[in-house]
């Protein structure tokens, strides 16, 4: 993966009548990633969208997209990014083929290409069949795939969608975070907020963790995870048939491990490396029938609740 | 901005409202012929300018044309602009919008200038239609100096529609919602309309000047004068000619020249314009100044 930054802040604020929603906040997207914003409501997610767009003015510090500074050339930054408000609305007395042709025609899209794009993009996010029925008539989640695909007719360098699955149903869900997915390798980079934890941890590289208006954690989602829960170290699970007291510290006395800690039947191991082969070897060198050994996966509902709990 | 004007257009000829408005006018226009048909045979008259008179006779029970019109602008001005901007920004189309590589002041530009053009339309076909079967049924064809009168009339009329479709665009700025702002562009319509001329002012005013004066200060005064001067030549009514303590009796009942009617009503022509333009730009100042919020 290419690792030329496209989105930065630089001490970005942003003040409502005294409140700081936003607080000096520093981020870096990188070229051809899915980002995942988080973060609890009002957290400044959605404003620091904004303010990414030039449609809200930072009170201090600064935003880059692809080069270009929101406040100063938002024409420029609204030319490559594509964007998806949390609340999307479409005009309800035209059809999707009609509203799309309206925001194909704001961007200059060459008259005689789009067609063939609306029907593509359409395809993509599941709404041919409905290409020429009023949106007015249209589900939540139709519009919202509807909202993706406003957000893509442009072709996009960088697209910040704001809970883009909210409403969506299961089926719906996949869909759109499969095709999320694929956008990468068409050369768009995607930033995403939600709230929906699972979601981002399946497409997303990096994350930011909002709280306050500050970003709590950022970086890739291994790195965190084995930061936030582990301090550092890999957590091993060892689930043996019966308890067996002597068992954690002949483990304890295995290279690498620093701590064993023991539940009944299972045994945690904290390590600096993934030993679970020397684990294994171990256990079963103490004549202790072993039922399954298995690495802590870092989920982030896991790494959201940390930071949460620890900020109280 | 020529998209957004060609989109604002497009929603207005295929929405219901527009239907109901063009239906409307359409229905004065007749009611206007008709009260004209009866005005002009009771009351045959000189035979000056009887072609404007199609558009100023009263009928036994229906008022003039003007008198109707003058009603009914207010009302489609209003309703082509209330909604303008808080009906995109409840329907969460406004930050889509604005999210596009377009400048924020033609979002505001497009809506308003498509309502001008729907608004012509409007005022442009009635005073056509009115003048066509008038044109049959009193067979008389225009003189050039009617038609500049007219023309002149319809400008009026749209610059007058302009300035209330001002007035309810900025209330949609103001207000978040659509309700409110239709409320309170009527009021002001209401206020001006009837309660400030029809009440405030003579009770207010001690001497006949001061009346005049403060009658002017409402936009349909204004627009009442001047389209009274422009297509009633003779009239010799109230304000006008009456400033000072002149005696009408001393008149000659002459019609004016077009280029002295002209001069008379210059003063209300440019009111209305510096009025409309007023309002407008108020409300792009704070559409301007208005920031997309995330709540």
């Amino acid at each position: 993966m290419d690792k030329n930054i496209v989105v930065e802040t630089k001490d970005l604020t942003k003040k409502y009548n005294g409140t700081t929603v936003v607080d000096q906040l520093n981020l870096h997207i990188y070229e051809n990633e899915i980002f995942g914003i988080l973060g609890p409501n009002g957290a400044g997610k959605t404003t620091t969208i904004l303010m990414l767009l030039g449609l809200t003015e930072p009170t201090a510090g600064t935003a880059t997209v692809a080069g270009h500074n929101p406040t100063r050339e938002p024409l420029q930054v609204k030319r490559i990014v594509g964007y998806m408000p949390e609340k999307v609305g479409f005009y309800d007395s035209l059809t999707p083929r009609e509203n799309l042709k309206f925001i194909a025609e704001l961007n200059n899209i060459p008259y005689h290409t789009i067609d063939a794009k609306i029907d593509e993009i359409l395809k993509a996010v599941g709404l041919s069949k409905q290409a020429d029925q009023r949106v007015g008539t249209f589900s939540r989640g139709m519009k919202q795939r509807l909202g993706i695909a406003d957000a893509l007719i442009k072709e996009p360098k960088v697209v910040i969608l704001d809970e883009p699955t909210a409403g969506l149903d299961p089926e719906g869900i996949n869909q759109i975070l499969d095709l999320i997915a694929s956008l990468p390798k068409r050369g768009t980079t995607v930033a995403l907020s939600s709230h929906q934890l699972y979601q981002v941890q399946r497409v997303c590289h990096s994350i930011a963790i909002f709280s306050r208006g500050k970003v709590v954690v950022a970086g890739s989602l291994d790195d965190l995870g084995r930061k936030a829960l582990a301090e550092g170290h890999y957590r091993i699970e060892v689930e043996v048939a019966q308890a067996s007291p002597g068992l954690a510290d002949i483990l304890a006395k295995v290279k690498g491990v620093s701590k064993v800690e023991t539940k009944d039947n299972l045994l945690i191991v904290s390590a600096d490396s993934d030993l679970r082969a020397e684990l294994a070897r171990t256990v079963v060198h103490a004549n202790v029938p072993l039922v399954q050994m298995k690495i802590q996966e870092f989920s982030l509902d896991a790494i959201y609740m940390k930071y949460f709990q620890e900020k109280g | 901005m020529v998209t957004i004007i060609r989109k604002e257009l497009a929603d207005y000829f295929t929405s219901i409202r527009c239907f109901i408005l063009f239906l409307l006018v359409f229905l004065v226009g007749a009611a206007g012929l008709y009260a004209a048909w009866q005005g002009i045979r009771s009351n045959p008259g000189d035979s000056s300018f009887v072609f404007l008179r199609l558009f100023t006779s009263e009928g036994t029970a229906i008022p003039a044309l003007i008198s109707l019109l003058a009603l009914i602008v207010p009302i489609i001005g209003i309703t082509l602009g209330f909604d303008a901007i808080n009906s995109e920004r409840t329907g969460g189309t406004l930050s889509r919008l604005l999210a596009q590589p377009i400048y924020r002041d033609s979002v505001i530009n497009g809506k308003f200038l498509a309502g001008m053009v729907t608004l012509a339309i409007m005022v442009a076909s009635v005073v056509g239609i009115v003048g066509g079967y008038g044109l049959r049924m009193i067979g008389v064809p225009p003189t050039a100096e009617e038609i500049i009168r007219l023309f002149l009339y319809v400008v009026f009329t749209i610059i007058y529609g302009a300035f209330w479709m001002a007035i309810a665009v900025l209330f949609s700025v103001v207000f978040r919602r659509v309700a409110t702002s239709l409320m309170s562009s009527v009021a002001v319509w209401l206020f001006f309309g009837f309660f400030y001329t029809l009440m405030i002012v003579p009770a207010v005013a001690k001497s006949v000047d001061l009346m005049i004066l403060l009658r002017r200060f409402s936009p349909n005064t204004l627009f009442e004068e001047a389209t009274t001067v422009l297509l009633l030549p003779q009239w010799r009514g109230s304000g006008l000619f009456a400033v000072g303590e002149g005696d009408i009796s001393f008149m000659l009942p002459n019609a004016l020249s077009l280029g002295q009617s002209i001069l008379v009503v210059w003063p209300q022509l440019v009111s209305l314009i510096a009025l409309s333009i007023i309002c407008f730009a108020i409300s792009y100042i704070l559409f301007m100044r208005q920031e997309v919020r995330s709540t």
